[in-house]
């Protein structure tokens, strides 16, 4: 093994949420891992924007690689959350029933989630539910309990796997898009925007961009992406007591429908449509389908409608021709593409990552697990937990909306993974995420990143 | 090692040091009201005008013609020699029953309770979001105040060929902020068929080199990181793109009501601001509000002439002369 970041064992190509937990298990199994990644920051692509669920599976086609994976990771997930100082806000979910017709489908729910071993489901009626969620509009019929669906932080999670990953001898190469690459029966050479990189095997992660991976590296892949859009509307604070439970539709074979969810940090948002596009980075959002989100979730949640919005976003998902994880690999060539992630990534990276050690392992590659590997802690930014501003000494709040300190925006200008964006600075801290969206603070943070960001916020002096 | 912050109770407590509170804080003193703390979050007391780098401030309150910092900074200096205490980087994260106000700051967090509170928030303008505008999230998006406050307090500039979205008059705001920073528009669209301001807006912008175009809505933004173009579309059904490496949303001004929502306050869901009755007096009678969290977009001079009128009220109200409320 060395440490020269461009001659590894494994090569990790993509920062998304299954791209880092790839790289932390295999810096655990002790392997030489690099983690590279087109953009400036982690979690530039369909990680950036999703529902923050952790899901127990119970929904997931029984007896597939998803299942499995959504299992691992979910248990993984609760054995480590702590020593990493990652939140989970134990909500649990109601699969609710607003119709006969969706009733009618409960017993395979049921069914399902029974064979996929999760067993503590139930039925609830209408003042059962009430009990719990009082209010959530009464045309609600019956429900479902799945009390072990949580909610966790979708940018801290991805952020702590590679941090641990780089304190056991892992790198990260950003702003080092793979152009091509060629595998001469012992190693690879991936060339990057920031040069070569050889590596024994590689793991494609490259989630929206994981077809397109393949067929630089490989000449062709096996699947093609089919981004699917995600819009979501994110509500004032002043709204996040309205509810405790993730509401989920009962979900149609398209997809999971569209959730209303308390975020971890305090707000309540509806979301995600499903819309297929050609695009594969287009995140924009439309006032038609945004005012459609929030009728529909006045709809469920009454008290909603005296409420602003906050946020609105879309979220990308690496959709393909199939329905499911489109795992391939090519054993003659060292390499597995992790491909087709679409909605359970959060959920299954950690066993996913499992499952790219056992392939890698079947590929030939010796693996020398490391003793006591180095774990340390997240910044929290989870409302329900104490925030930096909780302690003295933090300078100045800088964002008022989110409660951010400046020595929290300072923090993540240091360290293992420097902030390498604005996008960035707001997934790992709030700031300029809140009601105000940067009016108040967006100075201050152009000031404090200054000479920070290739793509800086201000872009020259005043009247320079 | 810091000291856990003590916070004195004090007589009437202000949230928010700009042209409303500090008023309102200076009249308290010179009324006999003996402990007035204003708390401010924000590093530097003062409020909005801070970063109105241009005239016309001051005309009512000073008689005469200021910018907006030099009219803060006289503000407050008027209000320090009055003995109004204020307190910078003190936020107020809760309003509780009777006056009692939860307290953060980098001191130390903490609690103090105030006989009344007078809430002057001030106003901040609707970002694209609560809007629910299409388009995309990317560098060079920014409202007014944002970019006033970065050429004005921090001397960087966000863009410098933005499009500007808005013909209130704070548009007109955003022009000469832009030409005093060396920023060139390249356009300034208003979806109404006429500009939003009675002055002469078509003259100003011609003045100013940036076309106004009218009747016309954003229908998609591009770019990557950073904005790259805008498509428009007028209602004759005209589209077009245009270049450009900003987008500055103005007005659609909205109170900054956040503490009031998240409290046992009545809140007006229409207007955005506290149920007050004609003496300013919230639903809680210790509370009181005044500026531009109560209709916004007034003139400084509005802000502060209200926020002294309010601070007489409330000097009534300790001295028991206040009828009760109804």
């Amino acid at each position: 093994m060395g440490s020269d970041s461009s001659n590894v064992d494994v090569a990790v190509i993509g920062g998304g949420v299954v791209g880092c937990a790839v790289a932390r298990r295999m810096a655990l199994e002790g392997a030489y891992v690099v983690l590279i990644e087109k953009a400036a920051d982690i979690l530039d692509g369909a990680s950036k924007g999703n529902s923050a669920i952790l899901h127990t599976g119970f929904d997931a086609p029984v007896d597939s690689l998803e299942q499995k994976c959504v299992r691992d990771g979910y248990e993984e997930y609760l054995g480590i959350h702590a020593s990493f100082n990652l939140p989970i806000l134990k909500t649990g979910a109601l699969i609710a029933a607003w119709s006969e017709e969706e009733e009618v489908r409960f017993g395979d729910i049921l069914k399902k989630a029974h064979d996929n071993g999760v067993g503590d489901l139930r039925l609830l009626n209408r003042s059962e539910i009430s009990d719990i969620e009082p209010n959530l509009s009464k045309d609600i019929r019956s429900a479902i309990a799945v009390p072990r669906e949580y909610v966790i932080d979708p940018w801290s999670t991805p952020l702590a796997y590679l941090q641990q990953a780089l304190q056991n001898g892992g790198q990260v190469l950003f702003n080092a898009e793979v152009t091509d690459g060629a595998f001469d029966g012992e190693r690879w050479q991936l060339n990057t925007m920031r040069g070569p990189v050889r590596a024994l095997h590689v793991v494609n992660c490259a989630g929206l961009y994981g077809d397109i991976v393949d067929k630089r590296a490989l000449g062709a892949s096996r699947f093609t992406i089919k981004p699917r859009k995600g819009q979501f509307v994110v509500f004032d604070k002043a709204a996040g007591k309205l509810l405790s439970s993730i509401v989920l539709p009962v979900p149609t074979k398209r997809t999971k429908g569209i959730v209303l969810f308390p975020t971890i940090f305090g707000n309540i948002a509806v979301g995600p449509t499903a819309e297929d596009q050609d695009e594969r980075d287009d995140a924009s959002v439309d006032r038609e389908i945004l005012t459609a989100l929030v009728e529909q979730a006045i709809q469920k949640l009454p008290a909603l409608s005296n409420t602003q919005v906050t946020a609105t976003f879309a979220g990308i998902r690496p959709a393909t021709e199939e329905n499911g994880y489109r795992v391939i690999e090519y054993p003659d060539q060292n390499w597995i593409t992790l491909g087709g992630i679409r909605s359970t990534g959060l959920s299954g990276a950690l066993g996913l990552a499992r499952h790219a050690h056992r392939l890698l392992t079947k590929q030939g590659l010796a693996f020398h697990p490391i003793n006591n590997p180095v774990v340390s802690q997240v910044p929290n930014i989870a409302e329900h937990l104490p925030r930096d501003y909780e302690n003295p000494g933090y300078g100045e709040i800088v964002c008022h909306c989110e409660m951010v300190t400046q020595r929290e925006i300072l923090a993540t200008m240091e360290g293992p993974i420097p902030v390498g964006s604005l996008s960035g600075l707001k997934r790992r801290t709030r700031a300029a995420m809140g009601r105000c969206q940067g009016f108040y603070c967006s100075a201050r943070i152009a000031e404090l990143t200054k000479g920070k960001f290739a793509e800086p916020i201000g872009v020259g002096d005043a009247n320079a | 090692m810091l000291n856990p912050p003590i916070y004195d109770n004090c007589d009437v407590a202000i949230i928010g040091a700009g042209p409303a509170g500090l008023a309102a804080a200076i009249r308290l003193k010179k009324l006999g009201i003996e402990n007035v703390l204003v708390l401010d979050r924000e590093s530097e007391p003062g409020g909005i005008p801070r970063h109105c780098g241009h005239p016309p401030f001051g005309m009512l309150e000073f008689a005469r013609v200021m910018r907006g910092p030099s009219y803060a900074r006289r503000l407050v200096g008027e209000a320090r020699r009055a003995g109004v205490g204020i307190s910078v980087r003190t936020s107020v994260t809760m309003l509780g029953a009777g006056g009692g106000l939860t307290i953060a700051s980098p001191q130390g967090n903490g609690e103090l309770t105030a006989k009344r509170v007078l809430l002057s928030t001030g106003v901040r303008e609707t970002p694209q979001s609560a809007r629910l505008m299409s388009g995309a999230r990317m560098l060079g998006i920014c409202t007014t105040g944002a970019l006033q406050a970065m050429v004005y307090l921090k001397g960087l500039i966000p863009f410098r060929r933005p499009v500007i979205v808005g013909t209130e008059t704070v548009a007109f705001s955003a022009l000469l902020t832009c030409k005093k920073a060396g920023i060139k528009p390249v356009a300034m669209i208003e979806g109404k068929s006429c500009p939003g301001t009675r002055w002469p807006f078509h003259n100003a912008s011609r003045l100013l080199g940036v076309p106004l175009f009218v009747e016309t809505r954003i229908t998609k933004i591009i770019g990557g990181n950073r904005i790259e173009a805008i498509k428009i579309i007028d209602g004759k059904g005209n589209a077009r793109e245009l270049a450009c490496d900003g987008l500055l949303f103005t007005g659609q001004f909205t109170p900054e009501s956040s503490l009031v929502r998240m409290s046992h306050l009545l809140f007006d869901h229409e207007t955005g601001s506290p149920v007050i009755d004609p003496f300013g007096r919230c639903s809680d009678s210790a509370y009181f509000a005044a500026g531009n969290l109560l209709q916004p977009l007034k003139m400084a001079m509005n802000c502060w002439r209200e926020g002294r009128k309010t601070a007489q009220w409330i000097a009534k109200d300790i001295a028991g002369s206040l009828p009760d409320r109804q």
